[in-house]
């Protein structure tokens, strides 16, 4: 089958796992800027990764036929660092200009701090005034409810916003209700032991319906597997779902969401 | 001509998952049982997410629906206020009553 990968972190995959997504069927992949797994001192090693996002993982994308594309923003983990955030923000825009850059993300709160909020306030603005779609990312865990109410009430007092041009990311049975009812996409992540499995993320498909939902692999440095999208597609067909539903919910939903943006063409 | 896949039943729900359910239930048997194994096993207990686990047991163990979203809401975090800062916090898995 063909499918999309709405959310994975390439960066952190071997060339060979390139080569299992193009043998298995995912042609089309999209990367969000996130944490390296330790905190960076500069703006610069952000120039450097924006242009790992922008140049390298679409070069070394292509030569196995996957289209790639990127999401460009500062992770809410590195937000407590002011300066910091503010130096990486004045140098978005000149990568969101790239031709696979599709969006902001994935921003938002991780522990719901002060900081937090208003360097996501800042990013929230400055896809107003450019006019992206957003990637959102939601805190883990314990801090995920409190966090993805705070993050829906921010975009919802911004009018200029329209909440079907952000997709709100690590939903979870106890999220996804109010995400969905206030208008928004949700992403729900395949990640072994602190997210969800193919079979919940399925459940979750049977209870709240196929429209506006995105699966992901979140695949990264961590404990994480890139083919978990298909994975969690086999568990929904054997389920008994039809081939129709299986394409919506793996292709046809992201390709939607992603399509907003004019510079995005799935494979 | 009938289509291709058939939604399944609840006695093939069952089927299907109980093998692994079983281990699943039986490797939470055994991660209680590791804890009281151990030296130390009374201060584990005691410990706020030791007690959150517990209480999403019972969740577990009732007949109401939606045990799932009950569980992730038992383990979240309550309040609606910001933190004042996250230098040095990370997630831990249940709510410890504001006292990181």
């Amino acid at each position: 089958m063909k499918a999309i990968d709405p959310h994975i972190h390439m960066v952190s995959r071997t060339t060979d796992d390139y080569l299992q997504l193009a043998i298995s069927g995912i042609h089309t992949v999209s990367e969000p800027a996130f944490w390296a797994g330790f905190d960076r001192n500069s703006a610069d090693s952000f120039r450097d990764y924006f242009h790992q996002l922008t140049v390298t993982e679409p070069t070394r994308a292509a030569r196995f036929g996957i289209r790639h594309y990127c999401w460009i923003g500062l992770n809410s983990k590195e937000a407590e660092n002011l300066q910091l955030a503010k130096d990486v923000l004045s140098i978005m825009p000149e990568y969101l200009d790239r031709p696979t850059a599709i969006g902001i993300g994935e921003v938002g709160l991780n522990k719901n701090s002060r900081s937090e909020i208003k360097v996501l306030e800042r990013q929230l603005a400055m896809a107003v005034d450019r006019n992206e779609l957003l990637l959102i990312h939601t805190p883990h865990l314990e801090d995920k409810l409190k966090g993805t109410r705070i993050i829906m009430e921010m975009i919802l007092s911004e009018p200029r916003i329209d909440p079907a041009r952000v997709l709100i990311d690590h939903a979870e049975e106890h999220t996804i209700r109010e995400i969905k009812d206030n208008g928004f996409w949700f992403g729900l992540t395949l990640y072994p032991n602190s997210k969800g499995s193919p079979e919940r993320a399925i459940d979750a498909v049977e209870i709240y319906g196929t429209e506006r939902i995105c699966i992901n692999s979140s695949a990264d440095w961590s404990v994480s597997d890139p083919l978990s999208v298909l994975k969690c597609a086999n568990e929904m067909r054997r389920r008994g779902h039809q081939e129709e539903s299986i394409q919506k919910v793996f292709y046809d939903n992201p390709r939607a969401f992603m399509s907003q943006c004019p510079k995005f063409t799935p494979a | 001509m009938a289509p291709p896949y058939q939604p399944l039943n609840a006695r093939e729900i069952l089927e299907l998952y109980f093998i692994e359910n079983r281990a699943r239930l039986l490797d939470i048997a055994s991660f209680l049982d590791r804890l009281d194994r151990y030296q130390g096993a009374e201060e584990a207990r005691n410990d706020y997410r030791h007690t959150a686990f517990m209480r999403a047991v019972e969740i577990l163990t009732s007949d109401t629906t939606g045990r799932t979203a009950a569980i992730q809401t038992l383990f979240s975090d309550p309040t609606t206020e910001p933190l004042e800062s996250a230098v040095g916090l990370k997630a831990a898995g249940a709510w410890d009553g504001g006292g990181q």
